[in-house]
Protein backbone atom coordinates (compact mmCIF):
# COMPACT_ATOMS: atom_id res chain seq x y z
CA UNK A 1 0.00 0.00 0.00
CA UNK A 2 2.43 2.08 0.56
CA UNK A 3 4.11 2.19 -2.71
CA UNK A 4 0.68 1.52 -4.74
CA UNK A 5 -1.06 4.33 -2.34
CA UNK A 6 -4.87 2.85 -4.09
CA UNK A 7 -5.43 -1.13 -4.61
CA UNK A 8 -9.03 -2.35 -5.53
CA UNK A 9 -11.24 -4.75 -3.44
CA UNK A 10 -9.31 -7.71 -5.36
CA UNK A 11 -5.71 -7.01 -5.00
CA UNK A 12 -6.41 -5.78 -1.42
CA UNK A 13 -8.24 -9.94 -1.44
CA UNK A 14 -5.16 -10.97 -2.89
CA UNK A 15 -2.73 -9.15 -0.57
CA UNK A 16 -4.42 -9.96 2.28
CA UNK A 17 -4.11 -13.94 1.26
CA UNK A 18 -0.99 -13.38 0.54
CA UNK A 19 -0.12 -11.98 4.43
CA UNK A 20 -1.99 -15.15 5.94
CA UNK A 21 0.01 -17.52 3.38
CA UNK A 22 3.19 -16.11 4.53
CA UNK A 23 2.35 -16.58 8.14
CA UNK A 24 0.61 -19.56 7.46
CA UNK A 25 -2.52 -18.44 8.77
CA UNK A 26 -5.27 -19.49 8.06
CA UNK A 27 -7.42 -16.67 5.46
CA UNK A 28 -11.09 -16.01 5.81
CA UNK A 29 -11.78 -13.44 3.02
CA UNK A 30 -14.84 -11.64 4.66
CA UNK A 31 -12.23 -10.44 7.62
CA UNK A 32 -10.19 -7.94 4.76
CA UNK A 33 -11.93 -5.56 7.03
CA UNK A 34 -11.79 -6.68 10.30
CA UNK A 35 -7.76 -7.38 8.87
CA UNK A 36 -7.29 -3.55 8.05
CA UNK A 37 -9.13 -2.53 11.38
CA UNK A 38 -6.20 -3.84 13.24
CA UNK A 39 -3.50 -2.17 10.61
CA UNK A 40 -5.34 1.07 11.11
CA UNK A 41 -5.06 0.49 14.96
CA UNK A 42 -1.52 0.25 14.40
CA UNK A 43 -1.09 3.76 11.93
CA UNK A 44 -3.38 5.76 14.18
CA UNK A 45 -0.44 7.27 15.91
CA UNK A 46 1.41 7.95 12.51
CA UNK A 47 -1.96 9.92 11.97
CA UNK A 48 -2.15 7.42 8.84
CA UNK A 49 -5.15 5.13 7.87
CA UNK A 50 -6.40 2.70 5.09
CA UNK A 51 -9.67 4.24 3.66
CA UNK A 52 -12.46 2.72 1.60
CA UNK A 53 -14.12 4.49 -1.02
CA UNK A 54 -16.06 4.09 -4.36
CA UNK A 55 -14.91 5.08 -7.59
CA UNK A 56 -17.23 7.43 -9.37
CA UNK A 57 -16.35 5.69 -12.45
CA UNK A 58 -16.72 1.89 -12.52
CA UNK A 59 -18.67 1.84 -9.10
CA UNK A 60 -16.07 -0.62 -7.64
CA UNK A 61 -14.40 -0.25 -3.85
CA UNK A 62 -10.89 0.67 -3.46
CA UNK A 63 -8.52 1.11 -0.18
CA UNK A 64 -6.00 3.76 -0.16
CA UNK A 65 -3.48 4.73 2.16
CA UNK A 66 -4.34 8.32 3.58
CA UNK A 67 -2.38 11.12 5.55
CA UNK A 68 -5.15 12.10 8.20
CA UNK A 69 -2.56 14.71 9.47
CA UNK A 70 -3.42 16.80 6.98
CA UNK A 71 -6.02 18.68 6.54
CA UNK A 72 -5.46 20.46 3.57
CA UNK A 73 -4.51 21.02 0.47
CA UNK A 74 -0.75 21.12 2.02
CA UNK A 75 -0.36 17.63 2.39
CA UNK A 76 0.78 17.80 -1.90
CA UNK A 77 3.03 20.57 -0.76
CA UNK A 78 6.37 18.78 -0.91
CA UNK A 79 5.47 17.82 -4.58
CA UNK A 80 3.78 20.52 -5.78
CA UNK A 81 5.17 24.34 -5.64
CA UNK A 82 2.40 27.34 -4.37
CA UNK A 83 0.78 28.34 -7.89
CA UNK A 84 0.69 25.15 -8.78
CA UNK A 85 -1.49 24.34 -6.05
CA UNK A 86 -3.32 27.32 -7.06
CA UNK A 87 -3.77 25.66 -9.76
CA UNK A 88 -5.40 22.39 -8.37
CA UNK A 89 -7.84 24.30 -5.84
CA UNK A 90 -9.05 26.54 -8.48
CA UNK A 91 -9.17 22.76 -10.86
CA UNK A 92 -11.32 21.44 -7.68
CA UNK A 93 -13.46 24.59 -6.87
CA UNK A 94 -14.37 24.08 -10.89
CA UNK A 95 -15.10 20.17 -10.67
CA UNK A 96 -17.39 20.63 -7.46
CA UNK A 97 -19.58 23.43 -8.75
CA UNK A 98 -19.62 21.41 -12.08
CA UNK A 99 -22.92 19.78 -12.81
CA UNK A 100 -21.64 16.16 -13.23
CA UNK A 101 -18.35 16.30 -11.91
CA UNK A 102 -16.09 16.68 -15.13
CA UNK A 103 -15.17 19.85 -16.55
CA UNK A 104 -13.36 20.53 -19.93
CA UNK A 105 -9.19 20.66 -20.42
CA UNK A 106 -9.81 23.96 -21.50
CA UNK A 107 -11.70 25.11 -18.70
CA UNK A 108 -8.78 23.86 -16.85
CA UNK A 109 -6.43 25.30 -18.44
CA UNK A 110 -8.34 28.93 -18.66
CA UNK A 111 -7.77 29.29 -14.58
CA UNK A 112 -3.96 29.83 -15.37
CA UNK A 113 -4.70 33.20 -16.42
CA UNK A 114 -6.44 33.90 -13.13
CA UNK A 115 -3.93 32.90 -10.51
CA UNK A 116 -2.97 35.20 -7.87
CA UNK A 117 0.29 33.77 -6.85
CA UNK A 118 2.83 33.22 -9.73
CA UNK A 119 1.48 33.38 -12.79
CA UNK A 120 1.74 29.90 -15.38
CA UNK A 121 1.90 29.88 -18.88
CA UNK A 122 -0.58 27.48 -20.82
CA UNK A 123 1.85 25.18 -21.53
CA UNK A 124 2.94 25.18 -17.99
CA UNK A 125 -0.24 24.80 -17.20
CA UNK A 126 -0.63 21.68 -18.63
CA UNK A 127 2.11 20.38 -17.55
CA UNK A 128 1.64 20.49 -14.04
CA UNK A 129 -2.34 18.89 -14.63
CA UNK A 130 -0.86 16.40 -16.61
CA UNK A 131 1.53 15.79 -13.34
CA UNK A 132 -1.81 15.60 -11.25
CA UNK A 133 -3.04 12.51 -13.57
CA UNK A 134 0.25 11.25 -13.19
CA UNK A 135 -0.16 11.34 -9.63
CA UNK A 136 -3.88 10.08 -9.44
CA UNK A 137 -4.86 12.88 -8.28
CA UNK A 138 -7.38 13.72 -11.22
CA UNK A 139 -8.73 11.49 -14.11
CA UNK A 140 -8.45 12.40 -17.28
CA UNK A 141 -11.00 10.82 -20.02
CA UNK A 142 -11.56 12.55 -23.27
CA UNK A 143 -10.74 15.92 -22.68
CA UNK A 144 -12.07 16.35 -19.46
CA UNK A 145 -11.14 16.22 -15.89
CA UNK A 146 -11.91 14.95 -12.78
CA UNK A 147 -11.19 14.30 -9.31
CA UNK A 148 -9.72 10.06 -8.87
CA UNK A 149 -11.22 8.04 -6.47
CA UNK A 150 -7.54 8.55 -4.36
CA UNK A 151 -8.58 12.44 -4.52
CA UNK A 152 -11.90 11.96 -2.70
CA UNK A 153 -10.57 9.31 -0.48
CA UNK A 154 -8.16 11.17 0.60
CA UNK A 155 -9.41 15.00 0.83
CA UNK A 156 -13.22 13.78 1.76
CA UNK A 157 -12.57 15.40 5.10
CA UNK A 158 -11.42 18.77 3.20
CA UNK A 159 -13.99 18.50 0.86
CA UNK A 160 -16.79 18.22 2.69
CA UNK A 161 -15.62 21.16 5.10
CA UNK A 162 -14.16 23.71 2.22
CA UNK A 163 -17.27 23.11 0.04
CA UNK A 164 -20.16 22.48 2.62
CA UNK A 165 -22.57 24.70 1.16
CA UNK A 166 -22.03 23.17 -2.30
CA UNK A 167 -21.27 19.50 -2.01
CA UNK A 168 -24.34 16.72 -1.85
CA UNK A 169 -24.26 13.32 -0.84
CA UNK A 170 -25.56 9.98 -3.19
CA UNK A 171 -28.91 9.80 -2.15
CA UNK A 172 -28.25 6.05 -2.26
CA UNK A 173 -24.79 5.44 -0.53
CA UNK A 174 -24.58 8.72 0.87
CA UNK A 175 -21.25 9.38 0.26
CA UNK A 176 -19.95 12.90 -1.46
CA UNK A 177 -21.02 12.84 -5.08
CA UNK A 178 -19.67 14.71 -8.40
CA UNK A 179 -19.96 12.35 -11.13
CA UNK A 180 -23.99 12.20 -10.80
CA UNK A 181 -27.33 12.33 -12.23
CA UNK A 182 -29.39 14.65 -10.90
CA UNK A 183 -33.29 14.60 -10.20
CA UNK A 184 -34.76 17.02 -12.34
CA UNK A 185 -37.92 17.67 -10.16
CA UNK A 186 -36.84 21.46 -8.83
CA UNK A 187 -38.45 20.96 -5.21
CA UNK A 188 -36.49 17.27 -5.13
CA UNK A 189 -32.90 17.57 -6.95
CA UNK A 190 -31.46 14.57 -5.27
CA UNK A 191 -27.93 13.40 -6.17
CA UNK A 192 -27.36 9.85 -7.08
CA UNK A 193 -23.42 8.34 -8.35
CA UNK A 194 -23.64 6.97 -11.65
CA UNK A 195 -22.54 3.42 -10.69
CA UNK A 196 -25.20 3.70 -7.68
CA UNK A 197 -27.61 4.67 -10.62
CA UNK A 198 -26.80 1.35 -12.47
CA UNK A 199 -27.19 -0.58 -9.68
CA UNK A 200 -30.60 0.97 -8.29
CA UNK A 201 -32.34 1.07 -11.51
CA UNK A 202 -31.17 -2.14 -12.87
CA UNK A 203 -33.88 -3.99 -14.14
CA UNK A 204 -36.63 -1.50 -13.90
CA UNK A 205 -39.01 -0.47 -16.95
CA UNK A 206 -40.18 2.89 -15.41
CA UNK A 207 -36.98 4.26 -13.53
CA UNK A 208 -38.32 6.64 -10.51
CA UNK A 209 -36.65 9.16 -8.32
CA UNK A 210 -36.44 7.50 -4.71
CA UNK A 211 -36.75 10.54 -3.19
CA UNK A 212 -39.97 11.87 -4.99
CA UNK A 213 -41.33 9.19 -7.25
CA UNK A 214 -40.93 11.36 -10.42
CA UNK A 215 -40.18 9.80 -13.30
CA UNK A 216 -36.05 9.55 -13.64
CA UNK A 217 -35.50 10.61 -17.13
CA UNK A 218 -31.53 9.92 -17.45
CA UNK A 219 -29.95 6.94 -19.45
CA UNK A 220 -29.64 4.17 -16.59
CA UNK A 221 -26.67 3.28 -16.96
CA UNK A 222 -24.82 -0.46 -17.10
CA UNK A 223 -23.84 -1.84 -14.24
CA UNK A 224 -20.05 -2.05 -14.37
CA UNK A 225 -19.19 -5.64 -14.56
CA UNK A 226 -17.59 -6.43 -11.15
CA UNK A 227 -15.45 -9.31 -10.40
CA UNK A 228 -17.16 -10.96 -7.33
CA UNK A 229 -15.19 -13.63 -5.49
CA UNK A 230 -17.86 -14.99 -3.16
CA UNK B 1 17.74 34.54 10.78
CA UNK B 2 16.41 37.78 9.74
CA UNK B 3 15.05 38.03 12.93
CA UNK B 4 18.84 38.59 14.48
CA UNK B 5 19.82 40.51 11.77
CA UNK B 6 16.77 42.91 12.51
CA UNK B 7 17.95 43.14 16.10
CA UNK B 8 21.69 44.23 15.71
CA UNK B 9 20.36 47.47 13.62
CA UNK B 10 18.54 48.53 16.81
CA UNK B 11 21.11 49.79 19.82
CA UNK B 12 21.72 49.02 23.28
CA UNK B 13 19.22 46.33 25.27
CA UNK B 14 18.90 44.53 21.76
CA UNK B 15 22.26 43.49 22.42
CA UNK B 16 21.84 41.54 25.07
CA UNK B 17 19.14 40.33 24.06
CA UNK B 18 21.10 39.40 20.66
CA UNK B 19 23.25 37.30 23.08
CA UNK B 20 20.87 35.24 24.62
CA UNK B 21 19.03 34.79 21.59
CA UNK B 22 22.56 33.26 20.15
CA UNK B 23 22.90 31.28 23.77
CA UNK B 24 19.26 29.79 23.20
CA UNK B 25 20.77 28.63 19.67
CA UNK B 26 23.66 27.71 20.63
CA UNK B 27 22.59 25.70 23.21
CA UNK B 28 20.48 23.59 20.67
CA UNK B 29 23.41 23.42 18.48
CA UNK B 30 25.58 21.17 21.50
CA UNK B 31 26.52 18.02 20.11
CA UNK B 32 23.75 15.31 21.40
CA UNK B 33 25.84 12.54 23.36
CA UNK B 34 23.53 9.24 24.47
CA UNK B 35 22.13 9.63 28.40
CA UNK B 36 22.86 6.76 30.50
CA UNK B 37 20.25 4.15 31.50
CA UNK B 38 20.38 5.57 34.76
CA UNK B 39 19.67 8.91 33.21
CA UNK B 40 16.83 7.09 31.41
CA UNK B 41 15.33 5.68 33.91
CA UNK B 42 15.21 8.96 35.84
CA UNK B 43 13.68 10.74 32.36
CA UNK B 44 11.10 7.82 31.85
CA UNK B 45 9.69 8.00 35.96
CA UNK B 46 8.61 12.00 34.72
CA UNK B 47 6.82 11.30 31.43
CA UNK B 48 3.28 9.14 30.73
CA UNK B 49 3.38 6.28 28.50
CA UNK B 50 1.12 8.52 26.49
CA UNK B 51 3.83 11.20 25.83
CA UNK B 52 6.55 8.31 25.23
CA UNK B 53 4.43 6.84 22.86
CA UNK B 54 3.73 10.16 20.57
CA UNK B 55 6.76 11.00 20.74
CA UNK B 56 7.83 7.66 18.93
CA UNK B 57 5.40 8.17 16.27
CA UNK B 58 6.53 11.88 16.00
CA UNK B 59 10.31 10.11 15.41
CA UNK B 60 8.62 7.91 12.59
CA UNK B 61 6.67 10.59 11.03
CA UNK B 62 9.66 12.61 10.76
CA UNK B 63 11.80 9.88 8.84
CA UNK B 64 9.21 8.47 6.52
CA UNK B 65 9.03 12.05 5.10
CA UNK B 66 12.44 12.47 5.14
CA UNK B 67 12.70 8.92 3.51
CA UNK B 68 10.40 9.75 0.61
CA UNK B 69 13.09 11.98 -1.01
CA UNK B 70 15.62 9.15 -0.10
CA UNK B 71 17.36 11.69 2.47
CA UNK B 72 18.98 10.01 4.95
CA UNK B 73 18.44 11.28 8.13
CA UNK B 74 20.88 12.61 11.01
CA UNK B 75 20.85 11.91 14.47
CA UNK B 76 21.67 15.46 15.40
CA UNK B 77 18.58 17.03 13.34
CA UNK B 78 16.29 14.12 14.67
CA UNK B 79 16.95 15.47 18.16
CA UNK B 80 16.82 19.25 17.61
CA UNK B 81 13.95 19.04 15.47
CA UNK B 82 11.65 16.28 17.09
CA UNK B 83 13.12 14.54 20.30
CA UNK B 84 13.63 18.30 21.53
CA UNK B 85 12.49 18.30 25.73
CA UNK B 86 13.10 14.19 25.47
CA UNK B 87 16.24 13.65 24.58
CA UNK B 88 17.03 12.33 27.77
CA UNK B 89 14.79 9.38 27.18
CA UNK B 90 16.02 9.54 23.53
CA UNK B 91 16.93 5.25 23.50
CA UNK B 92 13.80 4.50 24.75
CA UNK B 93 12.05 6.54 22.16
CA UNK B 94 14.30 5.12 19.60
CA UNK B 95 13.96 1.86 20.29
CA UNK B 96 10.07 2.06 20.14
CA UNK B 97 10.63 3.67 16.83
CA UNK B 98 12.45 0.87 15.40
CA UNK B 99 9.97 -1.43 16.84
CA UNK B 100 7.30 0.33 15.02
CA UNK B 101 9.15 0.28 12.12
CA UNK B 102 9.90 -3.27 11.86
CA UNK B 103 6.33 -4.97 13.18
CA UNK B 104 4.07 -1.99 11.56
CA UNK B 105 6.12 -1.41 8.21
CA UNK B 106 8.84 -4.02 7.92
CA UNK B 107 11.45 -1.35 7.42
CA UNK B 108 14.61 -1.17 9.05
CA UNK B 109 16.63 1.59 10.43
CA UNK B 110 19.98 1.51 9.47
CA UNK B 111 22.63 3.47 10.37
CA UNK B 112 24.95 4.10 7.42
CA UNK B 113 27.19 6.36 9.19
CA UNK B 114 28.29 5.38 12.93
CA UNK B 115 30.53 8.90 12.98
CA UNK B 116 27.98 11.09 12.31
CA UNK B 117 24.81 9.13 13.09
CA UNK B 118 23.19 8.98 9.69
CA UNK B 119 20.23 6.55 9.28
CA UNK B 120 18.47 5.17 6.37
CA UNK B 121 15.26 2.90 6.23
CA UNK B 122 15.32 -0.14 4.07
CA UNK B 123 12.72 -2.45 2.93
CA UNK B 124 12.76 -6.00 5.07
CA UNK B 125 9.98 -7.29 2.82
CA UNK B 126 10.29 -9.85 0.35
CA UNK B 127 8.67 -8.34 -2.54
CA UNK B 128 5.38 -9.95 -3.79
CA UNK B 129 5.62 -11.90 -7.28
CA UNK B 130 2.18 -11.51 -8.49
CA UNK B 131 2.03 -7.32 -7.42
CA UNK B 132 5.26 -5.90 -8.55
CA UNK B 133 3.80 -7.22 -11.98
CA UNK B 134 1.05 -4.75 -11.74
CA UNK B 135 3.09 -1.61 -10.94
CA UNK B 136 1.16 1.10 -12.98
CA UNK B 137 4.38 2.95 -13.90
CA UNK B 138 8.27 2.51 -12.90
CA UNK B 139 10.49 5.33 -12.24
CA UNK B 140 12.68 5.85 -14.96
CA UNK B 141 15.08 6.93 -12.96
CA UNK B 142 15.23 3.18 -10.86
CA UNK B 143 15.98 2.09 -14.64
CA UNK B 144 18.85 4.15 -15.14
CA UNK B 145 20.42 3.24 -11.01
CA UNK B 146 19.39 -0.17 -11.98
CA UNK B 147 21.69 -0.15 -15.23
CA UNK B 148 24.81 2.23 -13.86
CA UNK B 149 25.17 -0.46 -10.47
CA UNK B 150 25.01 -3.68 -13.10
CA UNK B 151 28.13 -1.66 -14.51
CA UNK B 152 29.57 -1.17 -11.37
CA UNK B 153 29.13 -4.43 -9.65
CA UNK B 154 29.90 -6.50 -13.28
CA UNK B 155 33.08 -4.89 -13.22
CA UNK B 156 33.71 -5.54 -9.15
CA UNK B 157 33.21 -2.66 -7.51
CA UNK B 158 34.89 0.43 -8.89
CA UNK B 159 34.37 2.03 -12.13
CA UNK B 160 36.24 5.00 -13.74
CA UNK B 161 33.39 7.88 -14.72
CA UNK B 162 34.15 8.09 -18.35
CA UNK B 163 33.01 4.02 -18.68
CA UNK B 164 29.30 5.15 -17.31
CA UNK B 165 29.00 8.17 -19.53
CA UNK B 166 30.17 5.74 -22.54
CA UNK B 167 27.80 3.54 -21.46
CA UNK B 168 24.65 6.04 -20.45
CA UNK B 169 25.44 7.27 -24.17
CA UNK B 170 24.82 4.25 -26.30
CA UNK B 171 21.72 3.89 -24.44
CA UNK B 172 20.93 7.68 -25.94
CA UNK B 173 21.20 9.21 -22.18
CA UNK B 174 23.90 11.76 -22.66
CA UNK B 175 25.40 12.85 -20.07
CA UNK B 176 26.56 16.56 -21.90
CA UNK B 177 22.89 17.31 -23.20
CA UNK B 178 19.75 18.08 -21.80
CA UNK B 179 17.84 14.09 -20.89
CA UNK B 180 13.93 14.58 -22.26
CA UNK B 181 13.20 12.69 -18.81
CA UNK B 182 16.21 12.97 -16.74
CA UNK B 183 16.54 16.82 -17.44
CA UNK B 184 20.61 17.57 -16.42
CA UNK B 185 21.90 13.73 -16.41
CA UNK B 186 24.97 14.46 -14.74
CA UNK B 187 23.57 15.91 -11.79
CA UNK B 188 20.68 13.27 -11.52
CA UNK B 189 24.19 10.75 -11.45
CA UNK B 190 27.17 12.75 -9.77
CA UNK B 191 24.22 14.67 -7.39
CA UNK B 192 20.86 13.08 -6.72
CA UNK B 193 22.22 9.43 -6.60
CA UNK B 194 25.44 9.93 -4.23
CA UNK B 195 23.04 12.21 -1.37
CA UNK B 196 20.90 9.35 -1.47
CA UNK B 197 23.78 7.34 -1.17
CA UNK B 198 22.90 4.99 -4.22
CA UNK B 199 26.01 5.78 -5.75
CA UNK B 200 29.75 6.93 -4.68
CA UNK B 201 31.23 9.43 -6.58
CA UNK B 202 35.12 9.79 -4.85
CA UNK B 203 38.62 11.31 -6.80
CA UNK B 204 41.02 9.24 -7.98
CA UNK B 205 43.99 9.97 -6.68
CA UNK B 206 46.76 11.18 -8.67
CA UNK B 207 44.88 11.70 -12.30
CA UNK B 208 45.52 14.64 -13.86
CA UNK B 209 42.92 15.87 -15.35
CA UNK B 210 41.26 14.72 -12.16
CA UNK B 211 39.23 11.88 -12.68
CA UNK B 212 36.41 9.99 -10.69
CA UNK B 213 34.96 6.61 -10.14
CA UNK B 214 31.92 5.36 -9.48
CA UNK B 215 31.27 2.73 -6.58
CA UNK B 216 27.87 1.27 -5.31
CA UNK B 217 26.66 3.01 -1.71
CA UNK B 218 25.20 2.37 1.06
CA UNK B 219 21.67 2.53 0.52
CA UNK B 220 22.39 0.01 -3.02
CA UNK B 221 24.73 -2.37 -0.91
CA UNK B 222 21.74 -2.26 1.50
CA UNK B 223 18.59 -2.92 -0.85
CA UNK B 224 19.59 -3.78 -3.92
CA UNK B 225 20.01 -7.66 -4.35
CA UNK B 226 23.62 -9.17 -6.02
CA UNK B 227 22.23 -12.13 -6.93
CA UNK B 228 19.22 -10.27 -8.79
CA UNK B 229 21.48 -8.21 -10.91
CA UNK B 230 23.68 -11.04 -11.86
CA UNK B 231 20.28 -12.67 -12.71
CA UNK B 232 19.23 -9.75 -15.04
CA UNK B 233 22.99 -9.72 -16.81
CA UNK B 234 22.15 -13.30 -17.65
CA UNK B 235 19.03 -13.11 -19.46
CA UNK B 236 20.55 -10.35 -20.99
CA UNK B 237 23.50 -11.62 -22.54
CA UNK B 238 22.13 -15.33 -22.45
CA UNK B 239 24.36 -16.85 -20.03
CA UNK B 240 24.31 -18.73 -17.18
CA UNK B 241 25.00 -16.22 -13.85
CA UNK B 242 28.09 -18.70 -12.55
CA UNK B 243 29.31 -18.22 -15.90
CA UNK B 244 31.03 -15.07 -14.75
CA UNK B 245 32.34 -16.68 -11.52
CA UNK B 246 34.08 -14.01 -9.92
CA UNK B 247 31.24 -11.51 -10.27
CA UNK B 248 29.22 -15.33 -9.16
CA UNK B 249 31.60 -15.51 -5.52
CA UNK B 250 30.80 -11.28 -4.89
CA UNK B 251 27.21 -11.64 -5.55
CA UNK B 252 27.15 -14.75 -3.18
CA UNK B 253 29.34 -13.83 0.01
CA UNK B 254 28.57 -17.09 1.51
CA UNK B 255 30.00 -19.12 -1.02
CA UNK B 256 33.38 -18.11 0.03
CA UNK B 257 36.10 -17.34 -2.10
CA UNK B 258 39.76 -19.34 -1.92
CA UNK B 259 42.08 -18.07 0.56
CA UNK B 260 40.90 -17.53 4.57
CA UNK B 261 38.37 -19.65 5.10
CA UNK B 262 34.86 -18.19 6.62
CA UNK B 263 32.05 -19.27 8.71
CA UNK B 264 29.41 -20.16 6.88
CA UNK B 265 26.28 -17.56 6.75
CA UNK B 266 23.06 -18.44 5.79
CA UNK B 267 21.89 -17.30 2.67
CA UNK B 268 19.43 -14.21 2.95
Amino acid sequence: MMSNSLVDEREASTLYKHCCDIHKVPCVPDKLDDFIDTINAKLQLMFMQIRKGMSEVNGRQYYALVNMAETDITRMSSDYADNELELFRKTMDLIVSSENGKISSTDALNIADSLMTKRLKKSEAEQVLNRLVQDKWLNEKRGEFSLSTKCIIEMEPYIRRMYEDQVKLCHICHNIAFQSQICDSPTCGIKIHNPCVARYFKGRVEPRCPACDEFWPHEIPEVPRSISRR
Amino acid sequence: MSQRKRLSNTQGASQNKRRSDSLAEDDSEVPFTQPSSSQVQRGLARVSNAQVEQKAAEVVQYIMVKDQKKIPVRRADLVKHVIKDYRNIYPEIMKRVLQTFSQVFGLELVEIDTKAHVYILINKLEPHEALTTNQGSVNPKTGLLWVILSVIFMKRGAVKEGLIWNTLKKLRVDPGERHEVFGDVKKLVTDEFVRQRYLEYVRIPHTEPLECEFRWGQRAELEVSKPQILHFMGQLHEREPQSWSQQYRDAHPSLGAPGPSQPSRSQR
